[in-house]
Parts: C-alpha cells; sequence; structure tokens
C-alpha cells in the first residue's frame, strides 16, 4: 500500500485489528526473554507497536506491554524503567528492537540473586496483530483538507500512517511527511512531522501534536499571504 | 434501516461510525450465521439481538439462528459448561450420546449455510460435525483456562474441527492447533440498563429501596456467590467507615432454587447484622432499570471478586462515570486502568484503603469517573464489537 502521491490527493486509510492468542506464557522475567527469542515477528510488533492502536486514549504507565508486564504483574518496577526507555523510533526493524529488549533482560537479570516472577498477578501472554486495513473515503488535496481531515479521522488511520509507515517503509519518514514534501512541496513541515516520535503518547495526543503542527504552518503562511 | 447504527454516532469515538460503513463495504453480502442455545438472557444474547440488525443495516447477509434442545441436552451441555469451567463432572456415554443426538437433529433442521458461522458456547459446538462449507468459529465465553480434564477431552474432540476459536482473555484458553483470537465483550450504551437516566428516575429507584441521598454509596453488583466475596467486601466497607460515613449497597440476583447462593446471601445478612447502612438487595432479571439507577447513584463501584467470568460489571459502572475498586480476577484488571479509571487492589485492606483514599480525594473520584468512561467509549461499547466482527468475517473469509 502506497498511500499518498497518486493523483496529488492524500487518501486516508483506516486499520481494524484482530488479537490473535499464541498460546506462551511467561511467569518469570527468563521465560519472558525465552519466549520473546521464538515467537515471531508479529508478536513482537503487537506489544510494542499496535500496542498504540489499543491504548487510544489513556496513556499507561509503561509505554509497552513488556515494560508494562514486569512494572504491574512482577512489580519489578527497575526493569520495568528500563524497558520503558526503549524507543522503537530508533530501531529500523523489529528485529533489532526484539535483540533490544532481550539483551536488557538479560543484562537485569545477571545482577540479580534469583528470577523475578510474577506472584499475584497475570502471566504474560504472548498475542500477535492480524491488521485489516480500511480505506475511509477521505481524500484531500491542500494542507486546510490534511488539517481538517486529522481533526476528525479515525484514529486507526493515523497510527496506520504513522506507526505501520514508519516500519513499512523501514526509514525515519512516514506516509503524512512524504505526502507533505513530495506534493505539498513543503519541507520544514514534513521534517517536523517526519522527526515527530510518535511513540511518546497516546494517539489521540498524536492526533493534537500533528493539529498543532499544520495550525503553526497555516497560520504563519497565512501571515506571509 | 441505517439508524440502526446511526443512533450510536453520539456515542461512539469520533469517527467510529463512518468507519464501520467503510470497513462493511469490504463484506458487502457477506453470509455471516451465529448459533446460541438460547434468544434470551445473558449477555452474549443481549448483545446479538443488537448486533445482528446493525449487520443487516450495514448489507451483511446476517443470521441468528437458535437451537431446539431437550431437558436432557439441557442437563448435558449444562455440565459440559460446568466442566470447562473447572468443575469436576462426570458425563456418561449415554448422555454424551444424547449431545450428539439433539446436535445431528438441529444440523438437519437449521440452514448452516454461510459464508461464516459462529457457534457461541458448548450447546451449538457440536455442530461443527456437520459443517458443509464456509468458514467456522467457536466463540467460548466461558473462562475455560482450567477445565475439568475428561471434559475437555470429550469436548476438545468438536473444538479442534473448527477454523478458530475466540476467547474474551488470554487466560481463559487452550492449548489448540487452530488459531485463536482475543475478542472482548461489549455493553451496548442505548439499552435500558446503560441509557442517561434523570435525576427523578434514580431518586425514585434510591427512595424504593431506602437507600439515603446524599450520603456516599458503595455499590457491588454481583449474584451471591462465594467468588464474589461479598464478606471481603464488608470488612473493607468497615475499615473505610470508621474515616467516612458510606453506605454499603449489594444489588444481586435472587437466590430461589440456588441452594449454594441461597446459603452465601445468609451469609452475607449475618455479617451485616443490624447495620442500617449495608442495603442486601435481591433484583430480577429483568431489573436493568434498577441496576442503571444503583450504578449512576453509586460514589464508588466495587468489584473485588476472587473468581469472576469477564465482568462487565466494571465496564458497565465505568461507563456511568464513576471509579472502580476491583481485583485481579478474570476480566477485572483487564478494564481497570490502575490508577486512572479505579484501583486494582489484592486485598481485602486494599480495597479498604483505596476507599478511604477515594472518598478523601472527591476531585479524583470525578477525574477518574470521566477517564474511565472515556475509556469504555473507546474499548468496551457495542461499535467496537461490531467492527471486530466485521474484520473478522473479512480477514477469514478472504484466507
Amino acid at each position: 500500500m502506497e498511500p499518498g502521491n497518486r493523483d496529488d490527493v492524500f487518501r486516508f486509510i483506516g486499520c481494524s485489528e484482530i488479537q490473535e492468542i499464541l498460546g506462551k506464557q511467561a511467569d518469570d522475567e527468563r521465560a519472558l526473554a525465552e519466549l520473546l527469542e521464538d515467537v515471531p515477528l508479529d508478536s513482537v510488533y503487537f506489544h510494542t507497536h499496535s500496542y498504540f492502536l489499543r491504548q487510544r486514549f489513556i496513556e499507561q504507565t509503561y509505554p509497552n506491554d513488556f515494560a508494562e508486564w514486569v512494572g504491574m504483574q512482577v512489580r519489578d518496577h527497575v526493569l520495568a524503567e528500563r524497558l520503558s526507555v526503549v524507543d522503537p523510533f530508533s530501531f529500523s526493524s523489529l528485529d533489532f528492537l526484539r535483540e533490544e529488549i532481550i539483551s536488557i533482560i538479560d543484562d537485569h537479570l545477571s545482577g540479580m540473586a534469583s528470577v523475578p516472577r510474577v506472584g499475584f498477578g497475570a502471566p504474560f501472554s504472548f498475542n500477535r496483530s492480524r491488521i485489516l486495513e480500511v480505506p475511509t473515503g477521505l481524500e484531500v488535496r491542500t494542507l486546510r483538507e490534511f488539517r481538517d481531515a486529522i481533526s476528525s479521522v479515525d484514529a486507526s488511520a493515523i497510527y496506520l500512517h504513522v506507526f505501520e509507515s514508519h516500519l513499512r517503509l523501514q526509514r525515519k519518514e512516514n506516509d503524512f511527511s512524504t505526502w507533505i514534501r513530495g506534493t505539498l512541496k513543503l519541507p520544514e513541515l514534513a521534517n517536523q512531522i517526519r522527526t515527530l516520535n510518535p511513540y511518546l503518547g497516546s494517539l489521540e495526543r498524536l492526533r493534537s501534536s500533528l493539529l498543532t503542527m499544520c495550525d503553526a504552518h497555516l497560520a504563519k503562511s497565512g501571515q506571509r499571504g | 434501516m441505517i439508524s440502526e447504527l446511526e443512533q450510536y454516532r453520539e456515542v461512539a469515538p469520533k469517527g467510529t461510525i463512518d468507519f464501520l460503513y467503510r470497513l462493511s463495504d469490504l463484506v458487502q453480502g457477506k453470509r455471516f450465521l451465529h448459533i446460541t442455545a438460547v434468544r434470551y438472557g445473558g449477555g452474549m444474547a443481549e448483545i446479538l439481538r443488537r448486533l445482528v440488525p446493525m449487520m443487516k443495516s450495514l448489507g451483511i447477509d446476517a443470521r441468528w439462528e437458535v437451537l431446539a434442545g431437550t431437558q436432557e441436552f439441557s442437563d448435558v451441555t449444562r455440565r459440559i459448561a460446568d466442566g470447562l469451567q473447572g468443575s469436576p463432572q462426570t458425563i456418561s456415554e449415554e448422555q454424551y450420546q444424547t449431545y450428539l443426538d439433539v446436535t445431528t437433529r438441529n444440523a438437519k433442521a437449521l440452514n448452516l449455510d454461510a459464508d461464516l458461522v459462529f457457534t457461541h458456547d458448548p450447546e451449538p459446538a457440536g455442530l461443527v460435525d456437520h459443517r458443509k462449507g464456509g468458514k467456522w468459529v467457536w466463540r467460548c465465553h466461558l473462562d475455560a483456562g482450567r477445565p475439568h480434564r475428561s471434559v475437555w477431552s470429550l469436548f476438545r474432540r468438536h473444538v479442534v474441527k473448527y477454523d478458530a476459536a475466540i476467547f474474551s482473555l488470554s487466560g481463559f484458553a487452550q492449548r489448540l492447533p487452530i488459531p485463536k483470537f482475543l475478542l472482548h465483550p461489549s455493553i451496548d450504551p442505548l439499552t435500558d440498563k446503560h441509557r442517561d437516566l434523570s435525576r427523578a428516575e434514580i431518586g425514585e429507584v434510591l427512595d424504593r429501596f431506602h437507600i439515603a441521598r446524599g450520603v456516599p454509596i458503595l455499590l457491588q453488583v454481583a449474584r451471591f456467590d462465594r467468588f464474589k466475596d461479598q464478606i471481603g467486601t464488608i470488612r473493607a466497607y468497615r475499615m473505610a467507615q470508621k474515616y467516612h460515613r458510606c453506605q454499603l449497597v449489594f444489588a444481586g440476583s435472587g437466590v430461589i432454587h440456588d441452594p449454594v447462593g441461597e446459603k452465601v446471601l445468609a451469609e452475607v445478612q449475618e455479617a451485616a447484622g443490624n447495620d442500617p447502612d449495608i442495603h442486601i438487595l435481591q433484583l430480577p432479571p429483568e431489573a436493568d432499570r434498577e441496576i442503571n439507577a444503583l450504578q449512576r447513584a453509586s460514589t464508588i463501584v466495587i468489584q473485588k471478586t476472587l473468581k469472576d467470568g469477564f465482568g462487565m460489571a466494571v465496564s458497565e459502572a465505568m461507563w456511568k462515570g464513576k471509579p472502580v475498586i476491583g481485583g485481579t480476577a478474570g476480566g477485572v484488571s483487564a478494564q481497570i486502568v490502575d490508577g486512572a479509571t479505579g484501583f486494582i487492589v489484592h486485598s481485602v485492606e486494599g480495597a479498604a484503603f483505596r476507599i478511604r483514599y477515594l472518598l478523601s480525594n472527591p476531585g479524583i473520584m470525578t477525574r477518574m469517573g470521566a477517564t474511565g468512561k472515556e475509556h469504555v467509549r473507546r474499548n468496551f461499547l457495542i461499535t467496537r464489537h461490531l467492527g471486530d466482527y466485521l474484520t473478522m468475517l473479512k480477514l477469514l473469509c478472504s484466507e
């Protein structure tokens, strides 16, 4: 899928996720690392990326499922904090992201006398996503139209064009910045949106940030005009 | 017919209804069949009663068939259901044959032709033996995480013939050689149980049950069952009472013909003693408006159960803007965002501490209530459920 540049129109595509249970469960941090080594990359994606699709409104204490489980269920706050600062935005592939998470858990366990395990909480269940892309019918040709569409489109479209495209394009670009740069010829705004780290908050916060950037640019170009 | 979905535009999250229209474009004309044991009673039937017309209004050829059974069939399927939920059960050859015979009769009587067939819970599950075409999915609404071994061994032979199975939580599933999906239940915000009520309607219900207005209300909505731990809730209430006067209301179903429920109710009554601030209500199954009013009148909702299913009472309370204090059982902790929409606690003392904390901080209660409502709006409304079903229809029928 290459939304954007065709006919100079940007077509918003949303998505719907079905969660598949892999049936692999970890009761302690060593099992978490060992199973993480084995599960398909789709599962790494589920617990670090589509996590944001499921938490559209409320930001949980920790920004990925691994940190959330270690912090809230195992109550190992040190490891939870170390896993929280892993920034998926700085990894070009899920493989590298997986390596980073496993190495942090291994390093943490090497300094522990015993392996922290879940006591009263629930085990960690590995799942994976099945994502269905859904054309929203929204098409825009100008920055003003783009801004208005961002304000009302289903949050899943923001997810798909920012999170999903970041991985799909395997570079630090997303569908919005690509279109704004290539079609609208607005490199300054495109760079702002390209460098916007989506992993720092909820989808609704990301929507607000995009609106703020567009509004600032529209106001500036209005003054110039 | 479009109004079936349009009436949810005001309550669903921004963009959702338009998104559902676009999603339904991908599955126009597909035949989607649901099969259940009953048409009335229980959360699953309640939701299907709305989902099926909604799907029809979107251009999907949705149907809902109900099994014709016998008393013997009901007896054996109840044993299977109890066994799947871990209760030791024995199913004789004769009883199992009854299950197979009634299933075969239904297979002949029902039109099973569809692109996607969902059988709900154990009763219609055996119909998969008679499948002709399309994809078949077993939707398990029960907690089958620790089934009784011999019942699971017997029942599993049907489940493995499906193309997929769906569970409400990862922990409710068993190891299976077919894909397993996770799908949370939902509530319908437009029913009597969840629609907005006026102050007068709420006040009338409080007066009818002699519950004082103006005194904070702690509410637990649950049947009288040892796993619902009403006694633990009374202990937590008593600890909190030392700091804040409050009332405790238990709203449960009646216990006629339920010896265990009767015993638990007696224990709860004894623990409550003559405390005029504890109200123990036995409500009929159709008391949706009363439950709605009690939830809206409450200050804090308690769901500190020891064992639970998905526990939709949590989402029901959050939809009414109430903070919820819940335990870790079943789906309770999957609904509460700890510290944001309420608190997850692990003990009676934990519940007491959080009750005291919230009653001392009304501003936090208001904020948590508002956050909880938005959380439910995005994750536990019927509109999300519809989207899941349409996605499932598209993904499974394209394979």
